[in-house]
C-alpha cells in the first residue's frame, strides 16, 4: 500500500523530530538537534529491517519515493520564501563565503585523492574492462 | 473586475495547489533554460532555486514582507509548500534512496571527506561572517551551516531559530556553492585529479552538494556521478546532524569565552 510508505515515512520524521527535540534538552540547548539526520538514519534502518523480511513492497516505496522527488521543488518553494531583500544588503559575504569555500575544498580533493597513491582512473578501468571480454563476443 | 476576483479566489483558496502548480512551472522554465541556454552544464533545479530567489525578493520589494512570494496573499501556498513540515518530509525521504551495500564501498576514505566537507566549509563560513560583523553564536552558526549546503543552513537556522535574513544569507551561501561547483568542476578536474572512482568519492563527500556534484561530475566525465553521488548523499544528512549540535555548541563556546 502507498500508505505504508507515506506512514512509514511520517513516523520516521516524526520520531526524528522528537528523538532531537530530546537530544537538545539533553544537551542544554532550546533547539532541535540534528532531527531530519535521526530521522534520516531511522528511515535507512526501516528499509533495511524490510528489505531483509521481504516486506519492501512497491506501494513503500513509491510512497516514501514520492515524496523524495518533491524534494527540489520543495526547496524551490523554500527559496521563494526567504527574505532575499534583507540578505542581498550584505551581499558580498555570499560571494566570499562561497568562493572562499569552493577554493578550500578544491584543494582538499586533490590533496586528499593524491595522499593514497595512485588508482587507476576511469579510462583504464573501461580498457581493462573491455580486454577482459572474451575477443569473439 | 468580478472575472478577476473569481479567480484570486479560487487561487487562494486552493493555496497549496497554486504553489505546486506555480513551482512547477518555475522548473519547468528552469530545465529549458538549463537545456537550451546552459547546454546543460547549469542543473535546472540550480536555476530553478535561483527564480526563486529572484521572485522572493521581488515579492519582499514589492509587498515590503519578510516571507518573500508567501507575502503576496494568492500565493501564500508556497508557505505551506515550502515551509518546515513539508521540507523535512522531503529530505527524510531521500534517505530511501541510500545503498548500504554500495555506501559501504566507499569505505574510510569517503568518510574521512564527508567530515572534512562539514568541517571545512563551515569553517569558512563561520571566518567570513566573523569578518563581515556577525558575532552571535545563532547566526555564526547558521552562516557556516549555509557553506555546506543550502539544505543544511535552513535546517540548522530553523533548528536555531535564527532570523529569515540569516537564513536568506546562509541559503544564498549555500546555492551560489552549488552553481560555482557545477560550473567549476570541469575546470578544475585534471588539477585535483578528478578521473577515477575513489577521487569522485571523495570529491562528493567535500563538495556535499548533490546538485552541484552531479551535475559538476556529470559535466566532467559522466562514469563519475554515481560514485560522486554516493558520497554527496550522506553529506547533508551528516550537516544536519553535526550543524546545529557540535558544531554549534563549539562556537557558541567560542563566542561566550
Amino acid at each position: 500500500m502507498t500508505i505504508s510508505g507515506v506512514a512509514l515515512l511520517a513516523i520516521c520524521t516524526l520520531l526524528g523530530s522528537l528523538l532531537g527535540d530530546w537530544l537538545g534538552m539533553a544537551l542544554g540547548v532550546k533547539a532541535n538537534v540534528g532531527g531530519v539526520g535521526i530521522a534520516m538514519l531511522l528511515l535507512i534502518g526501516g528499509r533495511l529491517w524490510l528489505a531483509r523480511r521481504g516486506l519492501l513492497s512497491d506501494g513503500i516505496k513509491l510512497g516514501v519515493g514520492f515524496w523524495g522527488a518533491l524534494y527540489i521543488p520543495i526547496v524551490i518553494a523554500m527559496a521563494a520564501q526567504q527574505n532575499v531583500v534583507s540578505a542581498l544588503k550584505s551581499g558580498p559575504l555570499v560571494l566570499v563565503a562561497a568562493i572562499g569555500t569552493l577554493i578550500v575544498c578544491f584543494a582538499a580533493v586533490a590533496l586528499i585523492s593524491r595522499l593514497g597513491g595512485v588508482t587507476e582512473t576511469m579510462d583504464e578501468i573501461e580498457a581493462r574492462e573491455i580486454r577482459a571480454l572474451p575477443p569473439d563476443r | 473586475m468580478s472575472v478577476m476576483s473569481t479567480i484570486s479566489h479560487t487561487l487562494s483558496a486552493n493555496g497549496l495547489l497554486t504553489a505546486f502548480a506555480l513551482v512547477g512551472a518555475i522548473l519547468w522554465l528552469s530545465n529549458l533554460i538549463s537545456r537550451y541556454l546552459t547546454f546543460g552544464r547549469i542543473h535546472g533545479s540550480a536555476i530553478g532555486i535561483l527564480i526563486g530567489l529572484a521572485l522572493a525578493f521581488w515579492a519582499g520589494l514589492v509587498t515590503g514582507g519578510q516571507k518573500g512570494l508567501a507575502d503576496v496573499p494568492v500565493l501564500a501556498g508556497i508557505g505551506l509548500m515550502g515551509g518546515a513540515m513539508l521540507r523535512d518530509f522531503a529530505i527524510v525521504a531521500t534517505a530511501f534512496e541510500v545503498d548500504v551495500v554500495q555506501a559501504r564501498r566507499a569505505g574510510l576514505i569517503g568518510v574521512v571527506a564527508i567530515g572534512l566537507g562539514t568541517l571545512l566549509p563551515f569553517l569558512v563560513g563561520v571566518c567570513t561572517a566573523f569578518a563581515f560583523g556577525y558575532r552571535d553564536a545563532v547566526s555564526l552558526t547558521t552562516i557556516g551551516a549555509g557553506a555546506i549546503t543550502y539544505i543544511v543552513g535552513p535546517v540548522t537556522g530553523a533548528a536555531l531559530g535564527a532570523s529569515s535574513a540569516i537564513m536568506a544569507l546562509s541559503i544564498a551561501t549555500g546555492v551560489l556553492k552549488a552553481i560555482l561547483v557545477m560550473i567549476g568542476t570541469p575546470l578544475v578536474a585534471r588539477a585535483i585529479g578528478l578521473n577515477n572512482p575513489r577521487s569522485a568519492m571523495v570529491f562528493g563527500g567535500l563538495m556535499g552538494t548533490v546538485s552541484g556534484v552531479s551535475g559538476g561530475l556529470a559535466a566532467t566525465d559522466r562514469r563519475l556521478v554515481p560514485y560522486g553521488s554516493l558520497t554527496a548523499t550522506f553529506h547533508t544528512g551528516v550537516g544536519c546532524l553535526l550543524a546545529p549540535s557540535i558544531l554549534y555548541l563549539a562556537v557558541r563556546a567560542l563566542t561566550q569565552s
